[in-house]
């Protein structure tokens, strides 16, 4: 060991910190990312099925262009809404704010499938708009068709994202050093210039990783291709899924997933050494702005906007719940609470509450260490490598890795079996990456000359860690925390194939009821996503509380 | 705040342990059962067995028939469990290929008619099975003043443009039960001018069956009234109807030789060391009481013909026509072809 030679150039103490900062997360990929995924990539290529339609001609190339383009413009739109709503949460103090907060953020954690019940229930034919506007302009047709349609997908896409893409900019918002806008309209710039030249240049890292967190969920979309877009669509993670469960040609499914994972992994890449580029460290100061009228109506009009886009379908989804023939009824909640069928595999709802938020808070565990360590390692070391390598578990295919975890974690030395750890574990998966991108869009943002100031006094890396940068990212840990929440509350990813029916979530019990006909069982569904909602928001809230108080009287 | 971050991961760890504790049964076989998301009995007659045989009976659903024949085929070398339930003879070929089932023949075997017992006879047992069919919402029909189509070839006539709902053959098990039915129906030289027709009929194909009956049928709000899915639906909507009904607001559409039987079956495990138990598993599978179970919970008709259905089923959910042929053998060899022609024909 060097430790008793000669001083270490204090270069290299700092890469050796930031490399001890990155380790557990990677050790975590490594062992649960890259160790799976070698077994069933190897797997894969092994199994007969052929590669067919790969070569044959440029369908797979078209779905690939999709992918992409889909997943572009789904990113530009959320940005689009999310920056006023970013400015209206970050800018402003009012009453139910962090309830607003909470509330669109929801979207978040519905499956699909109860989305497209929701966009039913009031785009549908049958819907409230359509019903509407037919009575209004005397319609024999229902004049909006959103279901099945490229709209359909954008929009799902915006509905789900939009909060996460807000919360990660109005973090960094609410630190924006005013003065540099002040000084910027003495010198004669009207709002919109200040804005363009002063704030969204300040902006661009924490709007660079929204994006980019936006383009990689909507690039490996799933459900909402599938189910909302309907066949005519597809993205290769639709593709992978297809060819995996239904085409069984496995070398097909594995090569598609591998581009999927270069893809993803490089436009990382990329958009991490973007953000290094831009990042401009500031002072913080944390501003309220005063009450105009103009203000006003401007925040009324955005608050309005953002609520009719994520509240109103979440809303319509509680009413549909409570909509009995002869007027509103808790029937269906009565109903889930009791086993009429005696069936084996019910699900009381305390009891999918329960395990739902359990496994929630242990993700929550697990990958805020993980995610603000490598965060913290990732800024540090300066490496755009490093943190495109932590946002890797975005990039792959949830059918691949749910099927890799169960041919590699079925042996020892890690007999995974029936576990709920790979519950935990698959969830962590997904949401470190939500954490590290967070943090580490604030981090950039914080002046480095305080951890040096820290160290010039005496304190110890870890006391400077500690004292100083905990601290100052302590809001955008748990905006991070929230996802990590949220990721697992969802059922996102892997989860598909890994069973555990020991420990029923609230999700699993929303399809079990949606798995058959009958008006009972569509009530009960709805009465459990209502319920999922409620427990989310909930939690959200609890949350955002922590954060708010924390910082409420700067 | 270092008491608040204490605070809060304090809380976080007794919450977690709260719900990872749990106990184990001393002394008894635990049995695993490998299934499918739609998986149901009576807790009761689990319990009977597990009673009378010492054991524990451990269910793992593993997503739909699709993701669980993937499994069953990837894991053979080390099951995840001990026996397996609801494996399709449409996905049969793939399992039984990939040799992940022990061969045996339930005692009880012989009371089940023959016709169900062609496919993978010896190795697995079929436990029960389902139409796969249209329905159509009776209301909506009615209001827009159209009869009931009765022929697959009705459905393509300018009489029910827009009106109909599928689901991908290729994410969905009705939807690749069903095209394997337009084939033997219309035949290989036929059966995609049928659906081209039916493309040009304002045709919808949706992704999966909650997706196209609780999205898309008229049923709950959607546009189409009349939508792939399965001859008990009808007895399903009439049992759980809200408020309670003497009628089924939806009926069948059975086309002679366009219907698709999907069988379902159980088999045991090759691997399993508990042969002894798995085999009385089986057998449970096949008694009585689980098969008079079986339609009430899970939508099916029971293979054992001792069995009672519900009153229901006979009312509203009756098959008498003559079925699609469609053997396991062919849908292994042409399932690749068939779905891909087919999204070329259709989705293209």
């Amino acid at each position: 060991m060097d430790e008793g030679g000669a001083p270490l150039s204090s270069a290299f103490r700092e890469r050796r910190a930031a490399l001890a900062l990155l380790a557990p997360a990677l050790l975590f990929l490594a062992v649960f990312l890259a160790y799976p995924l070698q077994g069933i990539l190897r797997e894969s290529f092994t199994q007969e099925g052929g590669f067919g339609p790969l070569t044959e001609d440029t369908y797979f190339l078209e779905r690939a262009w999709f992918t992409a383009w889909q997943a572009t413009v789904s990113a530009g739109l959320t940005l689009v809404l999310a920056l006023p709503v970013a400015y209206v949460l970050a800018c402003y103090e009012f009453r139910g704010k962090a309830a607003l907060e909470a509330l669109i953020t929801v979207p978040f954690v519905l499956p699909t499938i109860v989305v497209a019940v929701a966009f039913t229930a009031l785009l549908g034919p049958q819907g409230v708009v359509n019903g509407a506007l037919q009575a209004v302009f005397n319609l024999d047709e229902p004049p909006v068709r959103l279901l099945n349609t490229l709209w359909a997908i954008l929009i799902a896409h915006v509905f789900y994202n939009v909060a996460l893409a807000a919360r990660i900019i109005s973090v960094s918002w609410a630190r924006l050093d005013t003065r540099l806008e002040d000084a910027a309209a003495m010198l004669g710039a009207g709002k919109g210039t200040a804005f363009l030249r002063v704030t969204l240049p300040l902006l661009r890292t924490p709007i660079l990783a929204a994006a980019s967190l936006v383009f990689l969920f909507c690039f490996t979309s799933f459900g909402v291709v599938l189910i909302l877009g309907g066949p005519q669509y597809g993205t290769l993670e639709t593709e992978i899924y297809r060819e995996t469960l239904f085409l069984f040609r496995l070398p097909v499914a594995a090569t598609l997933a591998i581009v999927q994972l270069i893809a993803t992994f490089g436009a990382m890449w990329v958009n991490a050494a973007l953000q290094r580029q831009t990042a401009q460290p500031g002072a913080m100061r944390r501003r309220s702005l005063a009450w105009t009228t103009g203000r006003r109506l401007t925040v009324a009009a955005i608050v309005s906007t953002i609520a009719v886009v994520t509240i109103v379908p979440l809303v319509a989804l509680a009413e549909r719940s409570v909509h009995g023939d002869a007027g509103y009824t808790l029937e269906s909640y009565r109903r889930l609470d009791d086993n009429v069928r005696q069936q084996v595999l019910f699900v009381a709802p305390i009891t999918a509450v329960r395990n739902s938020v359990s496994f929630a808070l242990l993700t929550m565990l697990v990958a805020l260490p993980l995610g603000t360590l490598a965060a913290h390692g990732a800024v540090r070391l300066r490496s755009s490598l490093a943190e495109a390598v932590v946002q890797l578990p975005l990039g792959v295919s949830g059918v691949t890795l749910g099927l890799g975890f169960l041919i590699t974690f079925n042996r020892p030395p890690l007999d995974l079996r029936g576990s709920p750890a790979m519950v935990v574990i698959a969830h962590t998966l997904v949401a470190m990456p939500f954490v590290a991108r967070t943090v580490a869009a604030q981090l950039r943002s914080l002046d480095p000359r305080l951890r040096e100031a820290a160290a010039m006094l005496g304190a110890s890396p870890l006391r400077a860690f500690v004292a100083i940068d905990l601290p100052l990212t302590w809001r955008s840990m748990l905006a991070g925390g929230v996802f990590a929440f949220a990721i697992s509350m969802g059922e996102f990813g892997a989860t598909l194939l890994i069973a555990r029916p020991e420990y029923p979530t609230i999700p699993l019990a929303i399809f079990r009821y949606l798995g058959q006909p009958g008006a009972v069982n569509y009530g009960q569904a709805l009465a459990m996503a209502t319920i999922l909602m409620a427990v989310t928001a909930a939690g959200f809230f609890i949350i955002d509380r922590l954060r708010y108080r924390e910082y409420g009287g700067f | 705040m270092h008491t608040r971050i204490a605070l809060l991961i304090g809380l976080i760890v007794v919450i977690g342990m709260l719900a990872t504790a749990c106990g184990g049964d001393e002394g008894k076989t635990t049995i695993t059962v490998v299934t499918h998301d739609s998986f149901q009995l009576t807790e009761d007659l689990i319990r009977e067995f597990e009673e009378e045989h010492n054991a524990t009976v451990k269910l793992l659903p593993k997503g739909d028939a699709g993701s669980m024949t993937i499994s069953l085929v990837l894991t053979k070398d080390r099951p995840e469990g001990d026996v397996a339930f609801g494996v399709d003879n449409t996905f049969l070929s793939r399992a039984l290929d990939a040799g992940v089932f022990e061969a045996y023949e339930s005692p009880l075997v012989g009371k089940i008619p023959a016709e169900f017992r062609a496919e993978g006879a010896g190795f697995v047992t079929p436990i029960d099975y389902g139409y796969v069919n249209f329905n159509y919402d009776i209301a909506a029909l009615k209001a827009k003043g159209v009869e009931p189509p009765k022929t697959l070839e009705d459905l393509a006539t300018a009489k029910y443009r827009g009106m109909t709902v599928v689901e991908n053959p290729a994410s969905s098990s009705p939807g690749l039960a069903f095209l394997a039915a337009t084939v033997a129906y219309f035949g290989e030289a036929g059966y995609l001018d049928w659906w081209r027709a039916m493309r040009a009929n304002g045709l919808v194909v949706v992704d999966g069956w909650e997706t196209a009956y609780y999205t898309n049928f008229s049923l709950q709000g959607g546009e189409q009234p009349i939508v792939l899915s399965y001859a008990t639906s009808p007895a399903f909507e009439q049992i759980f109807a809200d408020p309670p009904r003497e009628d089924s607001p939806t009926a069948n559409i059975l086309p002679p030789k366009g219907v698709f039987r999907q069988i379902e079956y159980a088999g045991i495990l090759k691997g399993t060391k508990k042969q002894d138990l798995a085999r009385k598993f089986i057998d449970f599978l096949l008694s009585v009481p689980v098969q008079e179970d079986i339609p009430g919970q899970m939508a099916v008709y029971p293979v054992n013909p001792e069995a009672k259905v519900p009153e229901a089923f006979s009312r509203f959910s009756e098959v008498t026509v003559p079925l699609a042929e469609v053997s396991a053998a062919d849908m292994a060899a042409n399932r690749q072809k068939w779905i891909d022609d087919w999204t070329k024909a259709v989705l293209r």
